[in-house]
């Protein structure tokens, strides 16, 4: 009663607490040269030897990158380089010195190509890629200019699926002056998400018949159904080079999986001696003074080769390593009494 | 019968024709409007229709403060948030984005961040109002009796003007009422009008004869005004005779009756139209000084935008002109038509402005009021600042200036109440010549200033009773009839020790004389007959409201200048309910005893003046009990326990002209008629009679008083005095009547001296001096008198012993001489040791335009400036002035209605809810109850509030810019187009949700240094004054840094993927991941205490993070097209390369900041920084440090002058002037003859 009382004296009184009072339990970091210098220390030590990983590994991939764009004279893809060459074929001829350890991805490469220019990456419609033939017929406005052709929707629609490489490539091994062609692995180069679940072809056999009444886009030669002939299951949509394109590159220098190179005699890599890859030359890159390339890699677990990421975390760790020292000689001369 | 009268009020108007309801609006709209209005009752016409109501045209009483209904909160919450200029930006930008050809993202989604916004603030709204609601709907629902036939318990909401209105003892008043009648037989009812300004007040009515049923008056009043001290009206019976009546009859909403059983009024104004409605302005609204800087900078982020803008469309438009052919990746529009590259980049302009809008932080504004909440919340809840005695916390009225605490840099400060307690105790008197010292008091204070060790905490100043001018300005300012003026009693103020000679004087003045004529007798009937003090009986006294204070209560003195309605013989009227339950007492057991008149519970008073109060607890105390007072009668209990009733017949109230009150009595014994009086000691000492102009007995009592009164005067310690004259009269009743003041009191005999003693308030001194060392510049501006002004200068420690006191009166030379002080190169190290002193007069002379800058040159080079007798007016003049002039954030503290021009001038107004009323608190931002939580409130509340707040809006900023940054190095890449690599909706979680509540917390409870350090090292405090911790260096610096980061987040990432086949969106993920990183972490360098709170916000955003877009990306396959994060994250997060990028980018972003901090905390470490250390030492250990420390700082502790040699004679004059006992005198008069120029 007496309390319950005095409590109603001082109804108004706060409540004493820690949180109320702001005196809860706190950690309060110093950031002082003492209490730094392991940290530095560990971190820098810790950079170091992932830089190093880094970079052996990056130096352990093998990279061979090849232009053939056909600017100079002197390369071989440069006549069809002219204006109004259809079907034009060149030559590429190298040489390996090494085995080139497998198994061997082969790119092609583009440069000075905005694929992630604003417009560009909108013009697409995505309930068509889903495989709704509903938007077969009404294409969304998302794909102009590239919606329709003669007043027939154009499927797939969009900017993205017209402007689609063309290039294509056979490897040769040249054996004894006899062209072996290596065999090139298409399966599997576009993301699992996008052949499996993004992108769907329309429910119709053959799947032809989705097509009727529509127009392939203006750019291809082929309409989408008839994309790969050798393989029914890698056409319409889910054609793993349309997937591969589809999927916008962030920089305008970049490359894209072609092929892998995985089977038979060359499973283990591309053995030394002579190679001659023959590009059909279709894809015009020299009106924005792009360039093309085609590059051989092999894959580590950091991906291509990039000996960036390791010099930086030498250089940051090396960094760090000085710096403890400096905090060293810092605290040795500026150290706080309780620090002793 | 009820349910009729219900039905005449709920009812009436549902038959009206809509052309009826609009022709009673414009009739109500016209009768609202007149300036005078004539009720009638609404008895003759109950149960009518509404249309036959006499006065339906005035608003009922219900009232209703909220401002949304249900039905309209959305377009009306929508139409006060477009007042905001941000949110117009933001929806413009959400509304360019549905033009197609500059749109950057989809644009429904563009609305999103804009909506979630106003959302939140709607939310807030709507919680605010429908808390306004409620109080409202609790209101209305109030229950009162309301006549009808009889009185009827009804609600507010049903108070109609014309209502006859009862209210009971402790109930509130419904609405403005004219007082008809009340159950005191002196009719008068008390009220206390706590909740419009604290007072308490007497309403009074002389008609007592009254009957609703025929109340067949009209009542003639004026338009409804906002002005709570005036009211005109009068009541016009039907045959035309009218009385008139004003504010002292109006029973104001709001109040409560106290010590009344009950009143009965007549509402002449309800609802919204009642004073104290029209009073209520609503919340007020400030913008501090960081948020005015804030703004600055918001417009440099829009320069920032624009100039980042203007490269992007200069970029695109580069762009555009280098490609020679149109490539497949250039999309025209349908036609198949190219934009001209002038026209897209135009386009493109307005494009970037969309995808860099974040860089204007739309969410700073709702973050920065969540955080204010915050703090306020912290403010509020801490215990160092709530009082017991008052049973009060800490107010903050102003909810946005929080921050404003922690960068004063001039306090102005009021001191009755302020500094002092406003509570008199009685502590010397001098009779018939003789000092008695009480020297049992005196022994109270010593062992109080021994406790305290140097810190005087007590002090008694020089004033004859109403000595003080001040107290009469703030009387005739609180209240147009300046008569009515409240006190609370302290007990304390009871607890007088008597003085044994005095005691043993009286018992034998009584022995020899029966008290009758002789002047020790006199003395102590004169302390408690002539004053106003009110007895009220300890069982009639009302519930106490707040704890341990007794509400004082005091009459009007006008009332004796009324014509008194009855003959004399109701003056020898005895009061017997008031003496009830007194029992006489022997004045042997209280010279026996010897100890406090503790027992005081029997009779209470209720005084006009606590000084009033004093004296009559004084005269008790030996034995001259006031037992009761009415307008016509005086009760007083003798020593010998006789019960005298002394006949009053004429009361001459205090004026601050002639600074006096007399009372005019019939002795009961001996017949003969008294003029008692007292006051100031000038204005008495000339009225004395002849004999004390001669030589003689006479003489040389008049000057033993005198010097009585100096010596109180002089004393280091405040002596307060109170002089006490009476003369005999033998006049016949009517011829005095006829008599002026004037006339009356003259020939006076010279009785005593009283001294009372108004103490500091406790820790006065330890705070201004702790305010003092903080860098503030503590000036008092008192209404006081010069000598008492530096008394307690010294006494608080505003001025130190070995200071030089310039009292200003040739500003010119004094400036000259303070500055060649300044100028001396001996004096260039030592701390400012001028302090000014300037009284009202000059004051006004120096505040004229041409002579301002010299005059605050003058002050800046002071520390301490004393600013005496001056008006309120004044007061505000000062704090204006150097706010404006100086540039500086100030803040006024006062108690009383004389300060609120100056509180609400000031950058922060605080009052002190104390004595005097509430008029202070209610103009103030912030309201505490004693002055020494000032410490707290600006040291600790108003750092933390500071540095939080300043570091959280630049976190803010910095934090927006980092992120759009990134976006804005894309554009390199991607040809100026306006793509964003990461997906929208990403974009806008990562700023509403991941990165938006930890800097509200870290806003909210970061903590810098510990509330002990900044209490103990004040100058602390000095971080924040000025520029503060926010100011153009700190934000750019953190801009800058923004840039650098946003590079190495975009840049690692970038080169790391230079020439793979990343996709945009999985470019994009590191990044996103490795700047919530950065964000989060740069917050945690920042962050400088990690509470459990913090550990919780900080996991759980990156937690949140990473559930959020992983559950998005793995949900969403359709979801956002064009641009789709399916299972982007989770790709990410199986290649160890995302890791590692995520990690350099955010050590190589970090490293400088971090290591930089370090750095600097080890070889050039800031205040704070030393402070953080010494906290974490020992408490023992750290105490020592903190003193060396300081002493090394140049503190305050150097007592030592070395002003060897004054510079000029001037100075001379005062130089190490300290008002001892010796020399005193004679500075103030020098000082005095010195301020006469000012006049």
């Amino acid at each position: 009663m007496t309390t319950m009382k005095e409590e109603g004296n001082y109804a108004n009184r706060p409540s004493n607490t820690a949180f109320t009072q702001q005196r809860l339990p706190a950690w309060q970091p110093m950031l002082s040269a003492g209490v730094v210098i392991p940290g530095f220390l560990l971190i820098g030590l810790a950079f170091i030897g992932i830089g190093v990983g880094l970079l052996i590994t990056s130096r352990s991939i093998q990279v061979l990158e090849l232009d053939y764009t056909g600017t100079e004279t002197s390369s071989p893809c440069y006549q069809c380089t002219m204006s109004n060459q259809s079907n034009c074929v060149c030559k590429l001829s190298f040489s390996i010195g090494t085995l080139f350890k497998g198994p061997v991805f082969f790119y092609y490469g583009l440069t000075n190509y905005f694929q992630n220019q604003r417009k560009y990456g909108v013009s697409k419609d995505f309930n068509q890629l889903i495989g709704d033939v509903s938007y077969f017929k009404s294409p969304s406005s998302d794909c102009q200019p590239y919606q329709r052709v003669n007043g027939k929707p154009i499927v797939p629609c969009g900017a993205i699926a017209n402007s689609m490489f063309n290039d294509t490539f056979k490897l040769y091994q040249i054996i004894n002056g006899k062209e072996e062609l290596v065999p090139f692995d298409g399966k599997g180069i576009a993301w699992w998400t996008d052949y499996n679940i993004k992108y769907r072809n329309p429910d119709y056999t053959p799947l032809k018949n989705a097509f009727n009444d529509t127009e392939k886009p203006v750019f291809w030669t082929k309409p989408a159904y008839e994309l790969d002939t050798s393989d029914a299951s890698n056409n319409g949509f889910i054609n793993q080079d349309f997937l591969v394109w589809m999927r916008r590159a962030a920089l305008p220098n970049f490359r894209k999986l072609y092929r892998r190179i995985t089977e038979g005699n060359y499973k283990d890599g591309l053995p030394a001696g002579n190679y001659s890859l023959e590009i059909s030359y279709n894809y015009p890159v020299i009106s924005f003074e792009g360039t093309k390339k085609v590059t051989f890699s092999n894959v580590s677990w950091m991906g291509g080769q990039n000996e960036f990421l390791g010099i930086a975390y030498l250089v940051i760790g090396s960094m760090c390593v000085v710096m403890s020292v400096v905090m060293l000689i810092v605290y040795a001369k500026f150290r706080f009494p309780e620090e002793d | 019968m009820e349910r009729m009268g219900a039905g005449a009020r709920g009812g009436g108007g549902l038959s009206w024709s809509p052309l009826a309801l609009l022709r009673d609006a414009v009739l109500s709209q016209k009768a609202r409007e007149k300036e005078l209005r004539s009720l009638v009752s609404n008895l003759p016409f109950e149960g009518l229709g509404k249309s036959k109501q006499p006065n339906r045209f005035f608003k009922p009483n219900a009232i209703k403060t909220n401002k949304y209904t249900p039905l309209f909160f959305i377009p009306m919450n929508l139409y006060e948030q477009f007042h905001r200029l941000a949110n117009v930006y933001f929806v413009g930008l959400a509304i360019l984005n549905f033009i197609p050809v500059v749109n950057a993202f989809q644009p429904e989604v563009a609305l999103i961040p804009i909506c979630v916004i106003m959302f939140l603030t709607a939310l807030k709204d709507g919680w605010e109002d429908f808390r306004r609601y409620q109080s409202d709907k609790k209101l209305n629902n109030m229950p009162c009796l309301i006549y009808t036939k009889h009185y009827i318990e009804r609600r507010w909401k049903d108070v109609r003007v014309g209502d006859f209105v009862k209210v009971v003892c402790n109930e509130t008043v419904p609405a403005d009422l004219l007082l008809l009648h009340t159950s005191d037989p002196n009719n008068v009812c008390h009220i206390e009008t706590s909740n419009l300004d604290g007072e308490t007040n007497l309403k009074q009515r002389n008609n007592d004869v009254f009957e609703p049923e025929s109340f067949n008056c009209t009542v003639v009043c004026e338009k409804p005004n906002n002005n709570l001290n005036h009211f005109k009206c009068f009541v016009e019976k039907p045959d035309k005779e009218k009385t008139g009546a004003g504010i002292e009859s109006l029973l104001l909403r709001g109040c409560t009756v106290r010590n009344t059983e009950h009143a009965i009024g007549f509402v002449v104004y309800a609802g919204h139209e009642t004073k104290s409605m029209l009073n209520n302005n609503g919340p007020r609204y400030k913008r501090s000084k960081l948020e005015r800087r804030l703004n600055v900078d918001v417009f440099f982020c829009v320069l920032l935008l624009f100039i980042m803008c203007l490269i992007g469309s200069l970029g695109h438009y580069l762009w555009l002109k280098n490609l020679s052919d149109v490539p497949s990746f250039l999309v025209s529009d349908s036609k198949g038509h190219l934009d001209s590259p002038s026209l897209s980049s135009f386009y493109m302009f307005f494009t970037m402005i969309i995808l860099l809008q974040i860089l204007i932080p739309i969410s700073l504004y709702v973050s920065v009021e969540l955080v204010k909440i915050g703090q306020i919340f912290f403010i509020l809840t801490d215990v160092d600042l709530y009082d017991e005695e008052t049973d009060s916390q800490v107010q903050c009225r102003s909810l946005n200036i929080t921050e404003d605490l922690g960068q004063i840099e001039y306090i102005f400060s009021d001191k009755t109440g302020t500094l002092t307690e406003n509570k008199m105790v009685f502590r010397r008197c001098s009779i018939m010549g003789k000092d008695y010292p009480h020297k049992e008091n005196g022994k109270d204070l010593s062992h109080f200033i021994h406790t305290f060790k140097n810190a005087v905490t007590q002090f008694q100043k020089v004033i004859l009773y109403y000595r003080n001018s001040n107290r009469v300005i703030c009387c005739c300012l609180r209240k147009l009839s300046p008569l009515v003026v409240i006190a609370f009693l302290h007990h304390q103020e009871t607890q007088v020790i008597p003085d044994e000679k005095l005691l043993q004087q009286i018992s034998r003045s009584e022995r020899s004389s029966s008290g009758i004529s002789d002047p020790y007798m006199d003395f102590f009937l004169a302390l408690a007959i002539c004053n106003s003090v009110v007895v009220s009986m300890a069982t009639t006294q009302r519930q106490r409201v707040i704890h341990l204070h007794t509400p004082i209560r005091l009459t009007t003195l006008w009332r004796a200048f009324l014509p008194k309605q009855n003959g004399s013989s109701t003056s020898a009227h005895k009061r017997s309910d008031d003496a009830n339950g007194v029992q006489p007492r022997a004045l042997d057991t209280v010279t026996l005893s010897a100890r406090p008149a503790a027992a005081s519970g029997d009779v209470c008073y209720e005084a006009e003046s606590p000084d009033e109060a004093a004296l009559v607890y004084a005269a008790k105390t030996y034995g001259f009990t006031l037992l009761a007072r009415t307008p016509n009668s005086v009760t007083v209990r003798v020593p010998s326990g006789e019960e005298l009733v002394f006949e009053v017949l004429d009361t001459l109230a205090f004026d601050s002209n002639r600074k006096r009150m007399s009372v005019l009595v019939r002795h009961p014994i001996t017949g003969e008629y008294v003029l008692y009086t007292k006051g100031a000691d000038y204005a008495i000492m000339e009225l004395l009679g002849t004999p004390y102009a001669g030589d003689g007995q006479q003489k040389k009592i008049a000057a033993d008083t005198q010097y009585h009164l100096d010596c109180y005067a002089k004393d280091g310690l405040r002596t307060l005095s109170e002089q006490h004259i009476s003369f005999i009269w033998a006049y016949g009743r009517e011829e005095l009547m006829m008599a002026s003041a004037v006339q009356l009191e003259t020939e006076l005999t010279l009785l005593g001296a009283t001294g009372i003693e108004d103490r500091l308030q406790e820790s006065v001194p330890d705070t201004i001096t702790a305010l003092r060392e903080a860098g503030i510049k503590v000036w008092v501006l008192t209404g006081d008198k010069p000598e008492t002004a530096l008394n307690i200068g010294y006494a608080c420690r505003l001025m130190e012993e070995g200071d030089l006191v310039t009292c200003v009166s040739i500003l010119d030379c004094t400036l000259e001489e303070v500055r060649r002080y300044h100028e001396d190169p001996r004096n260039v190290d030592t701390t400012q040791k001028i302090s000014l002193m300037i009284d009202g007069d000059t004051l006004a002379i120096a505040l004229s335009p041409d002579l301002q800058d010299r005059f605050l040159d003058l002050a800046k080079r002071c520390r301490s400036v004393l600013c005496c007798r001056v008006t309120p007016l004044q007061k505000s003049r000062v704090v204006k002035l150097v706010r404006d002039k100086l540039k500086v954030m100030t803040l006024a503290v006062g108690d009383g209605a004389n300060d609120v021009n100056m509180i609400q001038v000031a950058d922060v107004g605080i009052g002190i809810s104390g004595q005097e009323g509430m008029q202070a608190v209610m103009a103030s931002d912030f309201a505490i109850t004693r002055f020494k939580h000032l410490k707290k409130l600006l040291l600790v509340h108003g750092h933390w509030c500071h540095t939080r707040l300043a570091n959280m809006i630049i976190y803010f900023f910095y934090k927006n810019a980092a992120y759009v940054n990134l976006l804005f190095w894309y554009q390199f890449y991607c040809g100026f187009s306006g793509t964003a690599m990461i997906d929208y909706w990403l974009m806008i979680f990562f700023n509403l949700f991941f990165t938006s509540t930890p800097p509200i917390m870290f806003g909210i409870m970061d903590k810098d240094v510990s509330a002990e350090m900044l209490m103990g090292v004040p100058e602390l405090y000095r971080t924040g004054q000025g520029s503060g911790e926010y100011n153009f260096r700190t934000f750019w610096i953190s801009m800058l840094d923004a840039f650098y980061q946003s590079l190495v987040c975009f840049f690692v990432p970038y080169l790391a993927y230079q020439g793979s086949d990343v996709d945009i969106f999985t470019f994009g993920t590191p990044l996103n991941t490795s700047s919530l990183f950065i964000i989060l972490l740069h917050l945690g360098i920042e962050i400088k205490s990690w509470t459990v709170v913090h550990w919780i916000i900080m996991l759980g955003s990156v937690a949140l993070y990473f559930i959020v877009t992983l559950a998005y990306s793995a949900i969403c396959v359709t979801c956002n097209p064009p641009s789709n994060p399916y299972w982007i994250l989770q790709n990410q997060m199986a290649d160890p390369m995302f890791y590692l990028i995520c990690i350099i980018s955010t050590v190589v972003a970090l490293l400088p900041r971090y290591t930089f901090y370090v750095l600097k905390n080890s070889i050039a470490p800031s205040p704070l920084i030393q402070a953080k250390h010494l906290d974490r030492m020992e408490p023992s250990v750290r105490d020592m440090w903190m003193k060396e420390w300081r002493s090394l700082r140049g503190g305050t502790e150097v007592k030592e002058s070395r002003l060897s040699t004054p510079p000029s004679p001037t100075l001379e004059t005062s130089v190490d002037f300290y008002p001892g006992f010796g020399d005193a005198a004679s500075f103030v008069g020098e000082d005095m003859s010195l301020n006469v120029i000012g006049d």
